[in-house]
């Protein structure tokens, strides 16, 4: 479904990075893992964000939302230094994202209605009835069934478990929302569908993706650009066709690899 | 268009528009939510009625789920409501909204006398399927400390030691000071009391024989349950609930036999020796408050201490000992393979592993009492 650009109504005011990484340096120990690292998200987009394992992407993405510390550096979100926001503004931009934990992180005493009420309910004064309402919607969204309301985390699949996260991470209509492989562990029809599913809410709500993944068919698919991590720095970023001709070692490994080519195929 | 969304009402002949305009988004849920709670009385009243969406200047799932919640109150027969000016942009999310569909299920059932006479007789019925529970567990263990007899190779030394360590070696500081206290206040009372009598000296006996027989044994198992009782349980419990255990059994071990037999066995072994530590303890403080606070001098303490208690006093608390230790360890580990998959859960059976274990030791107290009582210990 193609969006008209810029009818009447924008979705978003069109400015330029949502997320402004600049110089980051995170050590654990003595062991540096991002080493000066350069990183600008823009609005609307979908990032795919790869490296090799142990590279550090899950680093940088904690490190972005303030759940690592940083040596060096500064990261602006929404044009706000996180450095320098006092408790307010911090809390205004982390009302503003959403984020899909690996392990989807789901509340696990919690039903999946109230996993998904809890920030809605802690944010906005609305009544039961809307958040009902709200909370079946968000179920809808990801492709859901109402019914699985009044289950507990410990009995859903996998794939429900990281759809009710995405849920929870989309319950406040946020403007980026960070994945942390959000396709690892699903079967290749339910990872199809959950790239999908990314496409279609970045195309109805005009999210910014901020997505780490190791798949490649999430590359091809969801991803408008993608930005590849090693030795602790931005080796590439931009298209896939840019990944594709560029002579980096690794990333001819990685998309010209056996793997990569039965994916284009 | 000024920083509040709103929803203007505007006559047409016949019929009615309401002109939606400014952020209908989720900081401004409760406004939204008033303004169309409003509106929605309006069904009815007019034949023909319409919602211009054109002047929104921003909108997501809640703006565009209340205005479809807004279009279908106001849907009545075959009036339908309809929504104009829809930008494309927008569309696709409304779309979205559309297809949810049913209200949804009631949360929590309500709350009925019957229901709580039932959730009582639930409780009840439990009781009994704790015992079947323990018992259940006493044999899994016999059997698999019978065929770790039969295979002494099968036996886990290693995490036995460490058990051990952590419910015996690191436990002694505190095991001790908390039973050194104990004796001082026992001591202390005592001499209070029986000082109006006279009777200082008889301060020694009461303290030998409440320490050696009871109150030694009984502390320190009511501290071992607090304390490496609640740990089993939490260890086990997020074992169980990281699938750790099935993955255990699917490789072919005996779960009982690697996690439970070295932690029981561990906790039989440490218990004796932490209520003989402890009961030392206990006689050293209350000797100690004698001597200051009484003027009973060590000579004298240890003179009455030998007369007043025999070997037989110090054997009965002792032998209690290891019984109470397995009691704590069964009820432990019981509780910790029943933890199911929530946080909540490991909470809950790691507090019903302290409070039953701390039951079943002072029942196993009475019990012994009655036994060496009949027997004329």
């Amino acid at each position: 479904m193609a969006v008209a650009p810029q009818t009447t109504v924008a979705p978003q005011p069109i400015s330029d990075a949502i997320i402004r990484v600049r110089d980051i340096t995170v050590e654990f120990g003595t062991t540096r893992v991002l080493d000066g690292l350069n990183l600008d998200v823009k609005r609307g987009e979908i990032l795919g964000f790869v490296g090799p394992s142990g590279a550090g992407k899950s680093v940088l993405t904690r490190t972005i939302i303030g759940l690592v510390p940083k040596v060096a550096g500064h990261i602006e979100v929404f044009g706000v230094d996180l450095d320098k926001a006092d408790t307010r503004q911090r809390r205004a931009v982390e009302r503003r994202w959403g984020i899909l934990f690996q392990q989807g992180a789901l509340f696990s005493s919690l039903t999946v209605r109230q996993n998904i009420q809890f920030p809605v309910r802690e944010y906005l004064n609305v009544s039961q009835r809307l958040l009902d309402e709200i909370m079946v919607a968000k179920l809808v969204m990801v492709g859901l069934k109402p019914e699985v309301a009044d289950r507990f985390p410990s009995e859903l699949s996998g794939g429900m478990i990281k759809r009710v996260a995405l849920a929870r991470a989309l319950a406040l209509d946020p403007e980026l929302v960070f994945l942390d492989e959000p396709t690892s562990g699903l079967d290749p029809i339910g990872a199809g569908d959950f790239d999908e599913l990314v496409r279609t809410l970045q195309r109805t709500l005009g999210l910014t993706v901020f997505m780490v993944t190791h798949d490649l068919d999430s590359l091809y698919t969801a991803c408008d650009r993608i930005a590849v991590l090693g030795n602790g720095k931005i080796i590439a970023a931009g298209s896939i066709a840019d990944m594709k001709a560029s002579q980096h070692p690794w990333l001819r490994q990685y998309f010209n690899g056996k793997r990569a080519r039965a994916v284009v195929s | 268009m000024n920083g509040d969304p709103t929803l203007e009402r505007i006559a047409q002949g016949n019929g009615l528009a309401l002109c939606a305009a400014g952020p209908w988004t989720a900081p401004f849920a409760s406004l939204l939510e008033a303004i169309v709670s409003d509106a929605e009385k309006l069904a009815g009243s007019r034949p023909n009625i319409f919602i211009d969406v054109s002047q929104i200047s921003r909108l997501d799932t809640f703006g565009a789920w209340l205005i479809e919640r807004l279009r279908r109150s106001l849907t009545q027969g075959a009036a339908e409501a309809k929504i104009a000016g829809l930008s494309p942009n927008y569309a696709t999310l409304v779309d979205e909204v559309r297809r949810v569909k049913t209200a949804p299920p009631d949360e929590r059932p309500a709350v009925t006398i019957t229901g709580m006479l039932a959730q009582v007789g639930r409780s009840v019925v439990n009781v009994s399927e704790t015992f079947i529970g323990l018992i259940d567990m006493l044999g899994a263990v016999l059997a698999a400390a019978g065929r770790v007899f039969l295979r002494p190779r099968d036996f886990r030394l290693t995490s036995t030691v460490h058990h051990l360590e952590q419910v015996c070696w690191r436990a002694v500081p505190i095991i001790v000071l908390i039973t050194f206290l104990i004796g001082c206040i026992i001591s202390q009372q005592g001499i209070f009391h029986f000082r109006r009598f006279g009777a200082d000296i008889f301060v020694v006996d009461m303290l030998g024989v409440l320490v050696l027989r009871e109150i030694g044994v009984l502390l320190v198992a009511i501290m071992v349950a607090g304390r490496s009782g609640s740990a089993y349980t939490a260890e086990l419990g997020s074992m169980k609930m990281r699938e750790e255990i099935d993955a255990l059994r699917t490789m072919g071990f005996d779960p009982i036999e690697v996690l439970i037999l070295p932690r029981l066995l561990a906790l039989v072994i440490a218990m004796p020796i932490l209520a003989f530590l402890g009961a030392m303890a206990a006689l050293y403080g209350g000797g100690l408050v004698a001597w200051l606070y009484g003027g009973v001098d060590p000579e004298a303490f240890l003179l009455r201490l030998r007369d007043a208690i025999s070997i037989d006093h110090f054997i009965v608390g002792i032998i209690k000992a290891p019984v109470m230790a397995a009691v704590i360890g069964i009820v432990a580990c019981v509780e910790g393979l029943a933890v199911q998959g929530s946080a909540e859960s490991l909470g809950a059976h790691t507090t019903a592993s302290v409070v039953k274990g701390i039951f079943f030791v002072i029942v196993m107290d009475g019990v012994f009492a009655i036994f060496f009582a009949a027997i004329g210990i």
